[in-house]
């Protein structure tokens, strides 16, 4: 090949990959995902149980601080393993355990209130962050099972220890298989 | 009484993956027969060479990574493999090159994308192409098929090949028992500006209905085929549309100028044309999953090979054609999803 | 008329009918006990309104539907209720809540069974509620309570009734029997569900390799229309034998033409679909008076030493239904409580007839050995299964999506739209258990679902009680500056007192 072909095609290529680079940078400044969008995303990955273990008032708050890279991925009990795998892919970080500083990863449990010895008092009422507990002052308290997500953050202002945590019922998954008669 | 239970279905027909691979093997018998008849036993020492190469190469494969050996070497499908190679090349390589490719296909086309059912490209392809690309005079030595030379003897082609087969230079022998395939001259003649009638008078290249030798091998791959068919081993969708993908162009560019378009009859019939269309298109792990996409599949590796016949470097363009398929079948699967029933298109 | 399958794909089995089909159907005399499921093959208990101790008579009812899903129970023998608790039946997860009842050998029938006066004068609605007291549920197999379906007929409006006489499942021959031995009561049932349905037109459906049956119907719609001199609309269709012929989707569109919309009942396209056992049932109901007390089942397989058709009453063991055919013969490996596609299998002979059951089959290595031997191998992509697929699946691209859990993937290509006939497995080269992966992969996706559902509605809790408490916050510090804004204003008050 003569000393002209290599330096001409040196040249195109080095042309190419500046030109193309340049266009890359440009479209990635353009096209990145703004902020908001993406504490959306982090915000669907997290289980809502809006218990604060992770040390934020709510999963929201948790989400906009991974968002914002105050906060690791690895502080969510409830979400367990599941949760950090699918916060790392999103964020393509790699995958790391829970940090158990924030706390254990529990079987689903709801909260129950023994009605015996619930006095009324409605403490426990705006402790709860989905209004999962229905009463009023000197009336009884009971929890809708449906709607709680077992964060516990009702136990703290019982002033008799009436609420307790329990399993939740298997779910029995009706599947009726269809029939070719 | 008491009863074990498992769960519905409760029959299944016994269809199993090792009947459907000896199907294919015993459908190939024809096609073996012709080659050796025409080109001497070559092909049985390659066969050899392959068989025992890609047995070892699946086993070490699998040991490797940590799996069972046994039943993947029962199921047949590695011979599958090496009998198609087998089949595409030349039956005077040196047994290393037989041994290479075999091998190449097995762990290059099969096992580094996780074994059976796991490959996107057909693994015989992959050996025949990496050979192809990389020693290209060996690829395209052929013996001059014993239908055209009328000087040469059966045994003298077959002394010929144990000792190619063991890696003797032919040039220094055998020099005038080996050419150009058919579409190998054909190419060269049209380069050097002859036409067709021209190239096709002379009678060393092609016979009645196609070109020497090969027509013979491609009319009994073709009866292999209709047998497996038969057999609803092989369905209709992917022969018919690599034939189509073939013969359809070049029926149109030798309708337009027959002096330098091969017609149909010349193409179907030369090259691995219906070895390609009915044993290697058809592999069913690599090709295209629904109907509607195994015929637009099908109809792709046709159109390619013509256009690498018609305007390629090399002679004969399946090898490229059903890889570059193998590549786009995501794409063709992604748009050619069955209607559900219930559901709107 | 006969009519050609346009419905995709599907297959021709091998029938294994005819061992069981030519004798007459056995009356199988009272068992001394039987075990009564409260959950009939619906999938919903009825709730028991007799306790343990009570006496019941034939045609007593001993639980009641309190659920739109669920059916009544009738007790189909004379004598006490002996328990009422957990005891191993056909239904889904092995054990449910059975009324066991022991015969007193009186054989004593309920004053309340009656033959019923005049059921055609009945107006459609009363007709329904009838069905609904007599426990008329699908004898085809679903268990399905026919009143709730006539209502929704009725409530949406049918263009046709389509009596489903396919019966295409192998070794099942019940409903075969019964149309050669019953047609006259077939086709009375026909025209009472037809009244109940305000359906416009009534088809009956047969395959056409039953031709006994066929013309015995036949036979008894010419008698009808003779003797009743009214063309009540009722045609006979014969349609391939091929499986699933009888697939309630696949037989709508083979008579009908039209394609049920995924995720739809049959009735919101205007046509129901009724077995013809069921049919059967209610002509009983309607001449008789007496609720659903009996079916026909096929009792089948090699493991049994004279295969037959036997009416039983609904809950005897099936132990007494293998004895009135012969007994068990050679090493039985499977129990099962219906066909060889897509029957389940039992634990135990001890478990009681429901309604839904139709076939008991007792399979030894010969009929289903090729399954118990079979060893899985990796997908080679063959599309065996996509070319025999009746919802026009890709049941090869389904299952590495149910291997991955992917769960956009599945729902996608269709998985809630297959209707676990089996066909895929059946083809299957390497032997690939793809029903059964199909079906926990639903499990799974539907388990997912659920909790996705829940925590949506989990943040949609937080973020309204989020608001609350700010819209709350602001209003308090909004009347707080009034207030010290009112007690700013110079001079409008006197109560301010300033200087």
């Amino acid at each position: 090949m003569s000393s002209d072909a290599i330096v001409t095609a040196v040249l195109v290529a080095a042309a190419l990959a500046v030109t193309l680079g340049v266009a890359l940078g440009w479209a990635a400044s353009r096209i990145e995902p703004d902020a908001d969008s993406l504490v959306e995303r982090i915000d669907a990955l997290l289980p809502q149980t809006q218990c604060g273990q992770c040390r934020y008032p709510g999963c929201r708050p948790y989400a906009a601080a991974i968002a914002s890279g105050a906060a690791e991925i690895d502080r969510c009990p409830p979400g367990g393993a599941a949760t950090v795998r699918a916060l790392a892919a999103l964020l393509d970080r790699s995958q790391r355990p829970l940090d158990p500083a924030f706390g254990v990863p529990k079987p689903p449990q709801v909260a129950w209130i023994d009605e015996d010895k619930c006095i009324g008092c409605a403490r426990c009422l705006p402790a709860c962050p989905v209004d999962a507990i229905v009463g009023a002052p000197r009336q009884m308290h009971t929890v809708i099972t449906a709607q709680c997500t077992g964060c516990e953050l009702c136990l703290p202002p019982c002033p008799v220890d009436c609420i307790e945590l329990r399993p939740v019922p298997a779910v029995s998954l009706r599947y009726r298989q269809p029939r070719a008669a | 009484m008491r009863f074990d239970t498992s769960p519905a279905p409760h029959v299944i027909a016994g269809y199993t993956v090792p009947h459907v691979m000896f199907q294919v093997l015993f459908a190939l018998l024809p096609a073996g027969i012709a080659h050796v008849a025409l080109f001497g036993p070559g092909l049985l020492l390659q066969l050899s060479v392959a068989c025992v190469t890609a047995l070892l190469a699946e086993a070490a494969a699998l040991r490797w990574r940590g799996r069972d050996a046994a039943p993947a070497l029962k199921d047949g499908s590695v011979l599958v493999t090496a009998f198609l190679l087998a089949f595409s090349i030349p039956p005077l390589l040196p047994w290393w090159l037989g041994a290479l490719g075999t091998a190449l296909a097995v762990l290059l086309g099969k096992h580094v994308f996780g074994g059976l059912g796991q490959n996107p490209f057909n693994p015989a392809m992959v050996g025949y192409a990496i050979l192809l690309v990389s020693f290209p005079a060996e690829m395209t030595r052929w013996p001059v098929p014993l239908d055209v030379d009328g000087t040469h003897t059966w045994s003298e082609l077959a002394r010929m090949s144990i000792a190619s087969f063991y890696g003797a230079d032919l040039t220094v022998r055998w020099d005038g028992y080996t050419g150009a395939t058919a579409l190998d001259s054909i190419r060269n003649g049209l380069g050097l500006r002859y036409t067709l009638p021209e190239l096709l008078g002379r009678g060393d290249i092609a016979g009645t209905f196609g070109p020497r030798g090969f027509a013979w091998i491609n009319l009994a791959a073709l009866a292999g085929g209709l047998y497996l068919m038969t057999r609803r081993i092989v369905r209709w969708h992917i022969p018919l549309a690599v034939l189509g993908g073939l013969l359809v162009p070049s029926f149109i560019a030798h309708g337009l100028d027959s002096g330098i378009a091969l017609g149909p009859t010349m193409q179907a019939f030369s090259g691995a044309t219906m070895l390609t269309a009915f044993f290697v298109a058809t592999d069913p792990v690599s090709a295209a999953t629904s109907d509607r996409g195994r015929l637009w599949y099908g109809a792709g590796i046709g159109l390619i090979a013509w256009i690498i016949r018609t305007w390629g470097g090399y002679p004969d363009g399946f090898a490229f054609a059903v890889l570059l398929m193998n590549l786009a079948v995501p794409f063709i699967d992604r748009y050619t999803v069955p209607r559900i029933y219930g559901r709107q298109p | 008329m006969a009519v050609r399958s346009t419905f995709p794909a599907g297959l021709a089995l091998d029938a294994h009918k005819q061992q069981a089909c030519g004798a007459p159907i056995i009356e199988l005399s009272q068992p001394p006990r039987v075990t009564l499921a409260l959950d009939q093959g619906s999938g919903y208990d009825a709730e028991p309104v007799v306790t343990v101790g009570d006496t019941v008579a034939v045609g007593t009812l001993v639980a009641r539907a309190n659920h739109l899903y669920a059916s009544a129970l009738h007790a189909p023998l004379a004598g006490t209720v002996v328990a009422i608790g957990m005891h191993e039946a056909a239904v889904e997860g092995g054990r449910g809540v059975c009324i066991v009842i022991e015969s007193d050998g009186s054989g004593r029938v309920d004053d309340r069974v009656r033959p019923v006066q005049s059921a055609y004068s009945l107006s459609p609605e009363e007709l329904i509620q009838c069905l609904r007291d007599a426990g008329i549920a699908g004898l085809g197999g679903a268990g399905f309570p026919t009143a709730t379906k006539l209502v929704s007929a009725r409530a949406g409006g049918t263009q046709t009734l389509l009596l489903n006489g396919a019966e295409c499942e192998p070794w099942i021959c019940s409903d075969d029997a019964l149309m050669r031995c019953a047609a006259d009561d077939v086709v009375l049932g026909a025209f009472l569900l037809h009244r109940a349905s305000g359906a416009g037109r009534c088809v009956i459906a047969i395959e056409d390799d039953k031709p006994e049956a066929i013309a015995a119907v036949k036979g008894a719609i010419g008698r009808r229309r003779a003797d009743a001199q009214r063309d009540d609309d009722l045609t006979l269709a014969v349609v391939p034998a091929m499986y699933p012929q009888g697939a309630e989707r696949q037989l709508i569109t083979t008579i009908t033409g039209i394609e049920i919309p995924s995720g739809n009942l049959p009735a919101e396209a205007g046509v129901i679909c009724q077995n013809v056992a069921t049919a059967a049932a209610v002509a009983r109901w309607a001449t008789l008076g007496e609720p659903i007390l009996t079916r026909v089942v096929t009792v089948t397989g090699g493991g049994v030493v004279q295969p037959c058709n036997v009416r039983a009453p609904i809950g005897t063991p099936l132990s007494a239904l293998i004895a009135a055919a012969g007994g068990y013969r050679s090493v039985p490996l499977r129990l099962i409580a219906g066909g060889s596609m897509t029957g389940r299998a039992l634990p135990s002979d001890e478990v009681g007839l429901t309604k839904a059951m139709n076939c008991v089959l007792v399979a030894t290595q010969d009929d289903i050995g090729s399954r118990l031997g079979a060893v899985e191998s990796p997908c080679i992509r063959c599309g065996d299964c996509s070319s025999v697929c009746p919802a026009g699946l890709l049941p090869q691209q389904l299952h590495r999506a149910a291997l991955a859990d992917a769960h956009d993937a599945l729902r996608h290509l269709g998985l809630r739209d297959c209707i676990d006939c089996g066909l895929c497995d059946y083809v299957c080269p390497s032997q690939i258990p793809l029903t059964d992966r199909f079906r926990d992969a639903r499990r799974r996706l539907n388990a997912a679902e659920a909790t996705a559902q829940k925590a949506a509605d989990a943040r949609e809790r937080h973020e309204l009680r989020t608001r609350r408490l700010q819209e709350a916050a602001t209003a308090e510090q909004q009347a707080f500056e009034s207030v010290r804004n009112r007690a700013r204003q110079p001079g409008d008050d006197s109560a301010g007192g300033t200087n």
